[in-house]
């Protein structure tokens, strides 16, 4: 399975350095996210400081989203998907390297982002330990739900809509454990961040081995 | 005369709703009339008389889609029945769901000032309406009968751990949402206010009933007609084919493409 995930990833990997499709789309689209949640709190610093966290989280959600729809969007272009299924690849290793590669891309968006809220809403980096450990679970949880559901939806007419409208919803926890975690890490809640990261943890493996059990026959019927 | 194979009623459903009918009325009647005005609540406390059975038909509803949708799953039990059993739980479910969360806000409006607050308990009922509804549109986006059965089981999956944690929410964590009413070992709730309360379960349990069984049966005539459409299409496709050749005048002897549209016009 490992070895069938590293070609998968590998792949996906190769087809975004060639396209740059998340570099040169995914991470100007979350930059303009945070400048427009900048422009809705009307330059009130207090108060997008407060915010940072949640904002930070929710510009990952919609890039997350876009880099899931796109994952997807080269398997189902000229029958590539076919090709997949017939390689002889294990499902489940198709699934981890599929959630791998939208995982690697969703950490280089979140990096940049990081930055993106430093320079913007003047917000200081504490408590690396949790931010890392709770970045790193947290994209784990994304990525998992979200090439799950991506499969589910690959097959279908209306995926561009039916997608966020499914995901959204399944995501709202991670995007409140992720939230709280990186508050108490900044400085901004008194809350323990590490059972955070703990829920988000539980979060991260639901979605996963839901994922590793589930592909298959995801693939094999959309 | 009406065909009673093209309809969802049926003795049952007329008897589940007509009883459904008159416990509500007694609910309505108890509830606001009957029932004294709370210490504490005074008048607000009538919202108990629908909330908590609101919401408790909302669990059912998820519940019985996990439980159909898993029977589905399981290979020796898996029939399209399952399939319907669970769309009709989870669209009643979804039904009252909304439901919940509005009378839950005017409950909210009236105890703590505000339609909406952020606690656990409400968020993961907003998110579980969400969930239903993307359960609902996923339903509606897949053709083939055995993927979207297959699709839409592996999501309700994921809606049944969410009804769980929901369940729990006021346990788990510091909510203002109040925890178990009637089951705890020192209820707070008596008399005339039980009793009221235990009708309007008796009364949303048999609504909710009535509810189900009709779009249990609907699922089945709509799975009927899209069979029949296409039995039908194909039939009328077949005798196209033979039709004109065997039949119409003036074509005996001539099947000349060129001519038979005029042919046709001249009849």
């Amino acid at each position: 399975m490992w070895r069938d995930a590293v070609l998968v990833a590998g792949k996906d990997l190769a087809v975004e350095r060639r396209s740059r499709v998340a570099l040169n789309q995914v991470v100007p689209y979350a930059l303009v996210v945070l400048l427009l949640f900048g422009f809705a709190f009307d330059q009130d610093r207090p108060l997008l400081l407060q915010a940072a966290p949640g904002l930070f989280w929710l510009a990952v959600l919609f890039s997350g989203l876009l880099a899931v729809q796109r994952s997807f969007a080269i398997e189902a272009s000229d029958g590539a998907v076919d090709g997949l299924r017939l390689s002889g690849l294990e499902p489940a290793g198709i699934f981890v390297g599929k959630a791998a590669a939208v995982g690697l891309q969703l950490l280089v968006v979140e990096v940049l982002l990081t930055g993106g809220v430093v320079v913007l809403f003047h917000t200081r980096l504490e408590g690396a330990g949790l931010l890392i450990t709770s970045a790193l679970l947290s994209t784990a949880g994304v990525a998992g739900a979200g090439v799950a559901y991506g499969a589910l939806s690959m097959g279908l007419r209306v995926r561009e809509t039916l997608l966020p409208l499914l995901l959204a919803p399944v995501l709202a926890p991670v995007v409140l454990a992720a939230t709280e975690a990186w508050r108490s890490a900044l400085g901004l809640s008194s809350a323990d961040g590490w059972r955070w990261s703990g829920l988000l943890g539980c979060f991260a493996a639901v979605y996963l081995a839901g994922g590793v059990l589930s592909f298959g026959a995801l693939m094999e019927e959309t | 005369m009406r065909n009673p194979q093209a309809s969802s009623s049926s003795r049952l459903t007329r008897v589940l709703g007509w009883s459904a009918l008159a416990a509500l009325a007694l609910n309505t009647w108890w509830g606001l009339w009957l029932s004294p005005p709370d210490v504490v609540q005074g008048q607000f406390v009538r919202m108990l008389y629908v909330h908590p059975a609101v919401a408790t038909m909302c669990y059912a509803g998820f519940g019985l889609c996990t439980l159909a949708s898993l029977a589905w799953l399981w290979p020796r039990l898996r029939s399209p029945r399952w399939d319907r059993l669970a769309v009709a739980g989870a669209e009643v479910g979804a039904v009252f769901c909304l439901a919940t969360l509005v009378t839950g806000s005017i409950w909210g409006r009236a105890s703590w000032g505000v339609w909406w607050t952020w606690d656990a308990r409400l968020t993961l009922t907003a998110i579980l309406f969400a969930l239903s509804l993307g359960y609902l549109a996923l339903r509606r986006a897949v053709d083939n009968p055995h993927s979207r059965a297959l699709v839409s089981s592996m999501v309700a999956l994921l809606m049944a751990l969410t009804v769980v944690v929901d369940h729990y929410a006021t346990s788990w964590w510091v909510t203002l949402h109040q925890n178990t009413t009637l089951f705890k070992q020192d209820p707070t709730v008596h008399g005339w206010q039980l009793a009221t309360m235990l009708v309007s379960f008796i009364a949303f349990g048999l609504a909710f009933a009535w509810l189900v069984v009709h779009r249990y049966r609907l699922e089945g005539l709509e799975e009927r007609y899209e069979n029949e459409g296409l039995v039908s299409a194909l039939e009328a496709r077949r005798s196209e084919v033979t039709a004109p050749l065997d039949v119409r005048p003036g074509f005996e002897g001539d099947r000349s493409p060129s001519r038979a549209p005029a042919e046709a016009v001249s009849q």
